[in-house]
């Protein structure tokens, strides 16, 4: 089944890593802030939503200290500021190569649609097949904004041609985690 | 509007090459790419469910809409239910006045467009801004959307850096990505400064009170978050009842619209989150009704509640694809969006769009829920000519078609009067005002003998083990006798003995499909007579369209004429008729009629006409004739698209007629060979008239003719 969400998330651009611990996929989450090249400065900067998946694993004055202009205070502000937003995902789609959320916790929202590069993070073992799979595993009463992400932004609105990255972010990074290290 | 504003404006989208350009390319992309999306997806099943889904939350509107005010209510939404537009107005007005509103961010909605909501809150001093990139460029532009999913689809990348450059006042290169980048920059400025955030929903789920929202820019995230006042507006046809009908819908949506397997975004809310700053914000849900309700109690209308606004009607079809959403179309584009400004609007309204349909039925295929569109622009057009009259020579011409006696008459007197202008038994120029009949394509000659008169010479078969009445109907009586022959040739070759009503009249296609049903009920009357004859076992035609009048369409007149004793009877014929092709496959399956291969053959390409293939569904056994012939098949590219002829359609709109066949033309001349077979004396007239008129020598012969050259019987009867 990841076989084929990956083939489906990079039909649409998407840049898919898997990983089997919490630990690899820090580090790959921080060669993309080197990558994108993060620093404190508008526009530079990077949101992180921290998330149970690797909330334990992070020693956040360390990282804010190689990470200049990194927060993992997500607001407005800042998230309209930054470069590169963090934020873990609850579940991913195979059928279409998509992840999901449970955004009602608005900086989620924040950190994945205003920085042009967005990583997301998700459990291998949330992997379901597809949407009609989702649906009756969710209760809107409870995740109030349901947001289901497939690649980056993108439009077509001119001439037809596909162009990456309109209102929402130009990259998207996802990174899928087999261990369960980090829940603790 | 007035039919000479039409017809100005047909001229004006017909001239604008770019226009055609534009929409010719997006047409042969989106078939392709739409196909690829439903790989590996029953279609059908999939339509099964819709249907069910969406069938089921219209027939319930009522209910519903109050199941959804419930649950969204306890989920802390405030609800506006109201019927009129000029509510929704009011309500949005009050509620930016009280809450100091300046500024608004929109993401799309058709529900605001069909109630002009940006005008009203523009004329409170309200600044709106449409961030859907091409909703934003037709609102720079100061145009409204020409596709219900691809707004700014008519304009060019040059044409938008013109706009972008009058808005930024600075100069703008045509490069796409700079467009883009630079929207990004300018819009992001107003999501961010917005006091109000306004989005439509593409679904609304009454369980749960949930409103779904499909984008791929982003827009209606960022619309839904970053303003403090959310606000939806939406359709009540988007109810479904339950969170789980949203998986076909959104299974079926995005493969339609743009063939993609899911949109880049997916918003579900169910009552307000909290906002960007992480405190409460507002969240209110206008539910619009504006005659849907209303709708949903016509039989005949009910189905267009359906809609899920993929507008994979208009991608397929051949006159949008001509003339673009802004002449065929109103705030929802094409015949879909005739039907809507019949109820949203006035009946009234939707007169010049739904004349320019041409009932070729590109668009029944395709729908995912499964709406006849065609159907209910004919039905449009009974009821506008029940409210408005038909115009006098309109009413004058069908009134002659319907006397068969008159018609047959006047006909006959024809063929000696058009002798001046015949050449070699083409019409190439019609003198004065029947000049527009011959500008694009030839006419046929009317044949000196008509077929009605050659019928009684054909000797019948001596020991017959069948038999079938023949329908002929006006363009093989008296344009194409050929073709008779050939029907009743193959047919007395199974041993099958073919009689001909004399009473048989018009088919009363003609009459239907302007909306005179009156004149079509007639027709079918004096028909069902003629053919009520139990010994008969088929009733066949070759001419589909008279052959989907004779099966589908007499009870269907009938009935909408109240006259249910006579749609049983039509009922009763119906099960009788067979189109040739469908026919002649049956008595060759059954082992009643041989088909001799020929070597040698040239290849010949076949050409689907509209009612064969979609109402008839007869796509294989026209194929399966001409393999059997020995004919090599080289099939066309769209070999089932219309080639303009429409029946009156191409005398009422030949401008209209006339593209679309130059590229059936282009398609045929591509495959290389000389003869285009098909099934429809129509498609015959429209095709090989522009093949005379070209002066090129491309054969058009219909299958029955190619057929009866290679058929041997069990029994000889001649």
């Amino acid at each position: 089944m990841f076989d084929l969400f990956r083939a489906k998330a990079e039909a649409v651009s998407a840049e898919v890593h898997r990983v089997t611990a919490g630990a690899q996929a820090l580090d790959l989450v921080l060669a993309v802030l080197d990558r994108e090249g993060v620093a404190d400065s508008p526009g530079a900067r990077a949101v992180w939503c921290e998330g149970p998946i690797l909330g334990a694993l992070l020693d956040r004055s360390a990282l804010a200290r190689r990470f200049p202009g990194l927060s993992f205070e997500v607001t407005r502000d800042r998230a309209a500021e930054s470069r590169v937003g963090v934020t873990e995902f609850d579940w991913a789609l195979a059928a279409t190569g998509t992840i999901a959320q449970d955004a009602t916790d608005p900086r989620l929202r924040l950190a994945s649609m205003l920085p042009e590069t967005h990583v997301a993070l998700f459990r291998t073992s949330t992997l379901l097949p597809d949407l009609d799979a989702l649906l009756p595993r969710v209760d809107p009463r409870k995740a109030r904004y349901l947001a289901c992400v497939t690649g980056p932004s993108r439009t077509a609105d001119i001439e037809r041609v596909l162009t990456i990255g309109v209102h929402g972010p130009r990259k998207l990074v996802v990174i899928a985690v087999d261990g369960e290290i980090g829940a603790a | 509007m007035s039919a000479p504003d039409l017809k100005q404006r047909v001229a004006d989208a017909l001239d604008n090459g770019s226009l055609a350009g534009a929409l010719g390319r997006f047409n042969e992309a989106y078939v392709a790419s739409r196909a690829k999306a439903y790989t590996g997806i029953d279609f059908e099943a999939l339509r099964d469910q819709l249907v069910a889904v969406k069938g089921r939350a219209a027939s319930r509107l009522e209910e519903l809409a109050t199941q959804f005010t419930e649950q969204a209510t306890a989920a802390g939404a405030k609800v506006f239910r109201t019927s009129d537009p000029q509510e929704v107005k009011r309500y949005l007005g009050d509620l930016c006045r009280d809450n100091g509103v300046r500024r608004i961010a929109k993401s799309k909605s058709m529900a605001t467009e069909e109630i002009h909501l940006n005008a009203f809150l523009e004329k409170q001093g309200i600044h709106v801004a449409e961030t859907d990139l091409g909703e934003w460029i037709v609102q720079l532009a100061g145009q409204r959307p020409s596709h219900m999913v691809m707004p700014a689809i008519h304009l060019s990348k040059e044409q938008v850096a013109g706009i972008f450059s009058r808005e930024v006042k600075e100069e703008l290169a045509a490069d796409i990505p700079g467009l883009v980048a630079l929207a990004r920059r300018e819009l992001r400025e107003k999501f961010l400064a917005a006091d109000m955030g306004i989005t439509g929903a593409n679904v609304a789920v009454a369980e749960t009170g949930t409103l779904v929202v499909v984008t791929n820019e982003g827009n209606a995230r960022l619309v839904s978050t970053l303003p403090r006042i959310q606000v939806a507006v939406v359709g009540v046809e988007k109810l479904v009842e339950r969170l789980v009908d949203v998986g076909p819908i959104l299974r079926a949506l995005p493969r339609s619209a743009t063939g993609q397997l899911l949109t880049s975004y997916v918003s579900m809310f169910t009552g307000p989150s909290p906002g960007a700053d992480g405190a409460p914000k507002e969240l209110h849900i206008i539910l619009l009704d504006n005659k849907r309700t209303e709708m949903a109690k016509d039989p005949r209308f009910a189905q267009a509640l359906r809609c899920i606004r993929c507008a994979s009607c208009v991608n397929v079809c051949p006159v949008y694809r001509l003339l673009g959403g802004h002449v065929f179309g109103g705030v929802y584009t094409g015949g879909i969006g005739a039907i809507l400004a019949a109820w949203f609007d006035a009946l009234k309204a939707s007169n010049d769009v739904q004349s320019l349909c041409i009932q070729c039925g590109s668009c029944t295929p395709v729908c995912p829920t499964r709406i006849d569109i065609p159907e209910m622009i004919v039905e449009l057009r009974r009821r506008l000519a029940q409210e408005e009259g038909h115009p006098f020579m309109q009413k004058a011409a069908l009134r002659m078609v319907n006397d068969r006696r008159l018609f047959h008459g006047l006909l006959r007197a024809a063929s000696k009067v058009q002798k001046p202008f015949t050449k070699k038994g083409m019409i190439r120029h019609l003198p004065f005002f029947l000049s527009g009949m011959t500008e694009h394509r030839s006419l046929p000659a009317i044949a000196d003998v008509p077929f009605r008169d050659r019928f009684p010479e054909i000797e019948q078969p001596a020991a017959p083990t069948g038999k079938a009445a023949l329908y002929a109907g006006c363009l093989v009586d008296f344009a194409y006798p050929g073709i008779g022959e050939a029907v009743v040739k193959v047919l007395n070759t199974a041993g099958i003995e073919v009689v001909f009503p004399e009473a048989q009249t018009c088919c009363g296609a003609p009459a239907r499909y302007a909306g005179a049903f009156d004149v079509a009920a007639r027709n079918a009357m004096d028909n069902i007579r003629a053919f009520e004859d139990p010994s008969v076992t088929w009733v066949v035609s070759a001419c589909p369209t008279c052959t989907v009048a004779l099966r589908h369409e007499f009870a269907a007149t009938l009935r909408s004429e109240g006259q249910e004793g006579w749609a049983v009877r039509a009922d009763a014929l119906a099960a009788k008729v067979r189109d040739f092709s469908s026919l002649a496959r049956e008595l060759v399956d059954a082992g009643r009629l041989t088909v001799e291969a020929a070597k040698g053959l040239e290849p010949v390409t076949y050409h689907d006409s509209c009612h064969l293939k979609r109402r008839l569904n007869a796509h294989e056994p026209p194929r399966a004739l001409l393999g059997a012939s020995g004919y090599e098949l080289r099939e066309m590219k769209d070999s089932d698209t219309c080639c303009g002829m429409g029946g009156s359609y191409s005398l009422k709109f030949p401008e209209i007629s006339a593209p679309i066949l130059k590229r059936k033309l282009e398609n045929i001349r591509a495959t290389g060979v000389g003869t285009v077979a098909m099934d429809c004396p129509g498609c015959m007239l429209q095709i090989g008239g522009g093949f005379d008129l070209a002066g090129e020598s491309t054969r058009t012969r219909h299958v029955a003719e190619l057929l009866a050259e290679r058929v041997r019987g069990v029994t000889q009867g001649r």
